[in-house]
């Protein structure tokens, strides 16, 4: 589906986060954070409330400015990264006026307007990746209703279906699998999956563990810093989830497993 | 036979067409159709952003800028844009730097400097009449007035018409468009300027005073019609179209004070959406339960 960037081919990480430090006000949410993703891996990240995940996500996005450190996507700065619509960010909840009078197609044909000429007339091009976006996360019956009228979880797949039409390279997600149902979970985990396999890259936050075990290749422990990082099989082991967690060992490791391997 | 304010004429038709007549009328007219075109668009986005309140306060600071400009000669828009911005600007700043809460900042503002256009008016010896910039006067308009009004109203239209999709964007979703790459920054001067401009405009018509109501109820009227952008537009602009001209027919036949007439006309627009629009309207909702 997606042509192979260019910067693929200079041997650039995808994303390359180098001792990023980000403080509120000189509240330090995040030191020394550091990650490099490759193209084609799902890198969990996970951490308890208030580890600094989202903060992580808008350092990313240049939402807000880190003290220190350096970041590039395909190679380039982040703000070049998104006028080339490199980068995808679906926020952990968005801050939207949920009664704004657009509708879904609306909403995810938004998601193609940095593709689009100055004026944002769609071509056919954009509506056919809309129709592709809604298709796969099942909402192109609900295309017309209003943003307002989906219930939360039909809501979250929307914005998830906007990232999707914006067909970027990087995906980041910031707990996409809150509030919605095991359906919808299970369509989303193999959706992630055949990005992976298309050369996407995708960050994720998730408090689910057992997602990380079933689908992510690299997992990041933060907790104000980068605990440890590395591949999920050497790196997500109960000694380290213990750390993160704060001396409390999660047993979710062994829990079922929602998706089929 | 219509009766109108106490006011009779012999038939609807010449209820329309004999102050076409008037020179005076004509130019009212256009004034009163473009003003008002501008500004239902405007209020969309001003409904939809919640900037109410920044629009009230927005059209009273232009106040001083407008005499400052009268009393030097320069096109009023000017002084009207840079006092439009400069108070939001402030505002900006005084929230950013204290602890103030940001409606308080507003309110503060806003009649600060409305206080320092009417010192500036009892001060500065000109012919400014003060009556007009508060209520405004279409029905009088000079020619000078009149040209300035266009080029504003022409500009503004462009500008908002070509820049609709990435200002609902930002309205909706200030992150995403950053997220995509789009300049909010920019975004935000163009509606703000759009602003500034839109309320000299709308000061010439209904004035100061009442200009907010310009910048409000069309799109208020609107958004309780559709769940559509592109058709809350359409609707906000016609209903303020039909107001403005509404309001300077009665005015002409029954001598009441214009601004007040294109306003109530519009409330009441806004009303009967209230009670019978189809899917909002209070009414249905009554029928709906019982
Ligand atoms: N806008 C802000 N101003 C001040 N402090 C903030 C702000 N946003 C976050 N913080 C603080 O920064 C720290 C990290 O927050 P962040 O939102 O990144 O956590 P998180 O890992 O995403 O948590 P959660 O799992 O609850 O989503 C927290 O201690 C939080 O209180
Ligand atoms: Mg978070």
């Amino acid at each position: 589906m997606r042509k192979i960037q260019s910067s693929t081919l200079l041997n650039h990480f995808r994303i390359e986060a180098d001792q990023l430090c980000v403080d509120y006000n000189g509240t330090v949410a995040l030191y020394d954070a550091s990650l490099n993703l490759d193209a084609g891996c799902i890198c969990g990240l996970v951490g308890m409330n208030g580890a600094g995940k989202s903060t992580f996500f808008k350092a990313l996005m240049g939402f807000v400015r880190p003290s220190r450190g350096k970041i590039r996507i395909n190679g380039l700065s982040v703000q070049q990264a998104q006028r080339e619509q490199a980068v995808a960010y679906v926020p952990q909840s968005e801050g939207i006026d949920c009664s704004f009078p657009v509708s879904v197609w609306d909403v995810v044909m938004m998601g193609r307007y940095g593709a689009m000429n100055l004026f944002r007339i769609p071509r056919e091009s954009d509506r056919q990746a809309v129709i592709h976006a809604l298709e796969r996360v099942e909402l192109l019956d609900l295309r017309n209703r209003p943003i307002g009228a989906l219930s939360g979880g039909q809501r979250k797949r929307a914005f998830l279906a906007r990232a999707i039409a914006q067909r970027a390279s990087v995906l980041l997600l910031d707990e996409p699998f809150t509030g919605v149902d095991i359906r919808t979970e299970k369509l989303m985990a193999d959706l992630f999956l055949q990005f992976r396999n298309e050369g996407h890259s995708i960050l994720i936050s998730t408090h689910d563990l057992s997602h990380v075990r079933d689908f992510c290749d690299l997992v990041v422990l933060i907790n104000k810093t980068v605990l440890a990082y590395g591949k999920t099989s050497e790196v997500f082991t109960s000694e380290n989830l213990t750390m993160t967690f704060g001396g409390v060992p999660p047993d979710l490791l062994s829990g079922p497993t929602s998706i089929e391997p | 036979m219509i009766e109108l304010f106490g006011f009779t004429t012999n038939s609807p038709a010449s209820f329309v067409i004999e102050p076409l007549s008037h020179e005076f009328m004509r130019r009212a007219l256009v004034v009163s159709a473009l003003v008002g075109s501008v500004c239902g668009l405007l209020s969309c986005y001003m409904t939809l952003k919640g900037w109410a309140l920044m629009g009230d306060a927005v059209s009273h600071s232009v106040m001083p800028g407008v005499v400052v400009a009268y009393a030097l000669g320069l096109p009023f828009s000017l002084g009207a844009f840079v006092f439009g911005v400069g108070s939001v600007t402030l505002i900006g700043f005084i929230k950013q730097k204290s602890r103030v809460k940001e409606d308080t900042v507003i309110g503060l503002v806003f009649t600060g400097f409305f206080a320092l256009g009417l010192v500036l008016v009892s001060k500065i010896k000109s012919n400014i009449d003060l009556m007009h910039i508060l209520f405004g006067s279409p029905l009088g308009i000079s020619s000078n007035d009149l040209r300035q009004t266009l080029i504003i109203s022409v500009v503004v239209l462009i500008a908002l018409t070509l820049f609709r999709k990435d200002l609902v964007l930002y309205c909706f979703d200030p992150t995403h468009a950053r997220s995509i790459g789009i300049n909010t920054g920019f975004l935000h001067y163009l509606l703000l300027s759009a602003l500034s401009l839109t309320a000299v405009a709308g000061l010439q018509t209904v004035g100061i005073i009442l200009v907010v109501a310009m910048l409000v109820t069309p799109g208020a009227t609107a958004y309780l019609l559709t769940d559509r952008f592109d058709r809350m537009i359409i609707l906000a602009v016609i209903s303020s179209v039909i107001s403005s001209l509404l309001g300077v027919y009665i005015s002409f036949w029954s001598d009441i004070e214009t601004g007040g007439a294109i306003v109530l006309v519009q409330t009441i627009l806004f009303l009967m959406a209230f009670l019978f629009a189809p899917k909002y309207g209070i009414l249905k909702n009554k029928s709906f339960i019982s």
